[in-house]
C-alpha cells in the first residue's frame, strides 16, 4: 500500500464516489447516523465539560484564588493524552450506552479532557479582570454577585470562549478515536477503512472529520465575533491548547 | 506481538516480573517514541523560526499563516493520517507529517509572540548603540524571545508525546502501540506500562525544557514568576 498508489486524481475521485453513493449514506452505519453520533458524543461531553469547569472557575477567578492548582491540573491534563484515557476508561468501564450521551467509556474520556482548557481559560480570563473594571463596579453599587456576572463575566468572556473553542475541537477529535473501542462516529470510517485496506472510505471518512472539525471552528470564530462586545474584540489571548 | 503468557497477571494493573521479562521490547518502543518526538519538533522548529521571522516584520502575512496552520491545527490526527495513508503509506512518514503540521501554529504563534514583545526601548537603545538591524534581530531580540520560544517548544513537544501513541494506529511501533495491544489483548499491565511512560514522558521533557530555558537566560532567574 505505498507509493503505488501515489496517483492522487484516483485517491480523490475514489473518495468521492464512495461518498457520493447513495447507499454509503443511511442505515446504522450511514454518514447521516455517523455523524449524528459523532455530534451528539461531542456536544453532550462539551455541555457537561463547560457545566463543571465553567462555575468552579468563574468562582476561583472572580477569588483569584487557587490559580496555580488551576494551572497545575490543566499542564497535567495536557500530558496524560486523551487516546490514553480512552484506552484505560474503555478497560475499566466498557461500551455500556448512557442515555444521549453515548458509550460511557468516550463520555467519561471527553469530559474529563475537555475540562482543563475551559478550566484554565476562564480562571485566566476573570483573575486578568482589571482592578479598575472592578472598582468601577463596586463604585456603581454593584454587589459582588453583580460584580462578576454583569461586569468582570463579559471581560472574560473572549478568553472563555477561547477555552471552549479549544475544548470543543479536541473533543471532536478525540470522539475520532472512540472508534478504536469499538463506538460509533465517523471515526468508524478510518478505523474499519484502515482494518480492510479501503482508500475509498479511509479517504471519504477523513473528509468527512476535517470538514466537521472546520465547520465547528469556523462556528466558533462567528460566535466569538457576535457574543463579545465590541470594545473588547482586539484581544486575542490564547491559553493551553492541546490537540488530538 | 508480545504474548501475554498465563504466568502474568492479567487482573493486576501492574505485574512486575511482565515489565522485567519484557525489558527489550519496552526499551524499544520508548527509543521509538523519542525520536518520533524529537524528529517532529525538530523539523516543526525549521520550518516555524523562518516563517516566524518572515511574518515578524510583514505583519500582512501573518494572518494568512497563522489562519492555514490553525486550520491545519483542527484537523483531527487520525483524519488526516487517513489522507495520508494512500499515498505514503504505513510509515514513519505518514507518521511525521501530522506531528509536524501540529507543532506550527503552536511554534510560530510564540515565536512571534516572543519577537513582539521585546520593549521598544530596548530596540532603541540598540540602535542608538550602532546595532544595525540585523544585529538587533540576532543579538538583541532572539535572545529575549527565547523564554517565549521555549514556552512553545515546551508545549509542542508534551503535546507531540501525546499525539505519537495515536500513529500507532498506522503501525508505528512506539510506546501507542504498547497501549493498544495490551488494551485489544485486555492485558492492563502493557496498557498501563505505555500509558505511565508516555506520562512520564511528557512531564520529564518539559521539565528538561524549562531547566534549559533557565541555563540559557540568566537574566529571567531572578524574576519569580511562573
Amino acid at each position: 500500500m505505498d507509493a503505488s498508489a501515489g496517483d492522487v486524481v484516483n485517491v480523490i475521485s475514489g473518495a468521492i464516489g464512495w461518498l457520493t453513493t447513495a447507499d454509503h449514506w443511511w442505515g446504522n452505519s450511514g454518514i447521516l447516523n455517523r455523524t449524528l453520533e459523532h455530534v451528539q458524543y461531542s456536544l453532550a461531553a462539551v455541555v457537561v465539560a463547560v457545566l463543571i469547569a465553567l462555575p468552579i472557575a468563574i468562582v476561583l477567578g472572580h477569588a483569584r484564588r487557587f490559580g496555580t492548582a488551576a494551572i497545575n491540573v490543566g499542564n497535567l491534563g495536557r500530558a496524560v493524552p486523551s487516546f490514553a484515557i480512552l484506552l484505560v476508561a474503555q478497560t475499566i468501564w466498557g461500551l455500556d450506552e448512557l442515555p444521549v450521551a453515548g458509550p460511557i467509556t468516550v463520555f467519561v474520556a471527553l469530559v474529563a479532557l475537555g475540562i482543563p482548557p475551559i478550566l484554565i481559560n476562564a480562571y485566566t480570563g476573570m483573575a486578568e479582570v482589571p482592578d479598575s473594571v472592578r472598582e468601577a463596579a463596586a463604585a456603581m453599587g454593584f454587589t459582588p454577585l453583580q460584580q462578576a456576572v454583569r461586569a468582570e463575566l463579559p471581560v472574560a468572556l473572549p478568553l472563555i470562549l477561547a477555552g471552549v473553542r479549544t475544548s470543543t475541537v479536541q473533543i471532536i477529535a478525540t470522539a475520532t478515536l472512540g472508534a478504536v473501542v469499538g463506538a460509533g462516529g465517523l471515526g468508524r470510517y478510518i478505523i474499519d477503512g484502515l482494518a480492510t485496506r479501503d482508500f475509498d472510505e479511509l479517504m471519504g471518512g477523513a473528509l468527512l472529520i476535517a470538514a466537521l472539525a472546520i465547520v465547528v471552528e469556523v462556528g466558533f470564530a462567528a460566535l466569538e465575533r457576535t457574543a463579545v462586545s465590541p470594545g473588547l474584540r482586539r484581544r486575542t489571548v490564547q491559553v493551553a491548547a492541546t490537540t488530538t | 506481538m508480545i504474548l501475554a503468557q498465563p504466568r502474568y497477571s492479567r487482573d493486576s494493573w501492574l505485574d512486575w516480573s511482565w515489565v522485567t521479562d519484557n525489558t527489550d521490547d519496552i526499551y524499544a518502543a520508548t527509543r521509538e517514541h523519542l525520536v518520533l518526538t524529537v524528529l517532529a519538533v525538530g523539523i516543526g522548529l525549521l520550518i516555524s523560526i523562518p516563517l516566524a521571522l518572515v511574518a515578524a516584520d510583514r505583519r500582512r502575512l501573518r494572518a494568512p499563516l497563522l489562519s492555514v496552520t490553525g486550520l491545519l491545527y483542527t484537523v483531527p490526527s487520525l483524519a488526516l493520517l487517513g489522507v495520508l495513508v494512500p499515498y505514503t503509506g504505513l510509515s514513519r512518514t505518514t507518521a511525521l507529517i501530522p506531528l509536524v503540521s501540529y507543532t506550527l501554529l503552536i511554534l510560530i504563534r510564540n515565536i512571534i509572540e516572543g519577537l513582539d514583545s521585546v520593549p521598544g526601548d530596548v530596540r532603541e537603545a540598540a540602535a542608538g548603540m550602532g546595532y544595525t538591524r540585523r544585529a538587533i534581530r540576532w543579538r538583541i531580540e532572539l535572545p529575549l524571545a527565547v523564554p517565549a520560544i521555549v514556552a512553545g517548544v515546551r508545549i509542542a513537544t508534551v503535546t507531540t508525546v501525546g499525539l505519537v501513541t495515536v500513529t500507532s494506529l498506522i503501525g508505528q511501533a512506539n510506546l501507542g502501540q504498547l497501549m493498544v495491544s495490551g488494551f485489544q489483548r485486555g492485558f492492563r499491565t502493557e496498557l498501563m506500562v505505555g500509558v505511565l511512560l508516555v506520562v512520564i514522558i511528557a512531564v520529564v521533557a518539559d521539565l528538561v525544557l524549562s531547566g534549559l530555558q533557565r541555563f540559557a537566560t540568566p537574566w529571567t532567574r531572578r524574576r519569580a514568576t511562573s
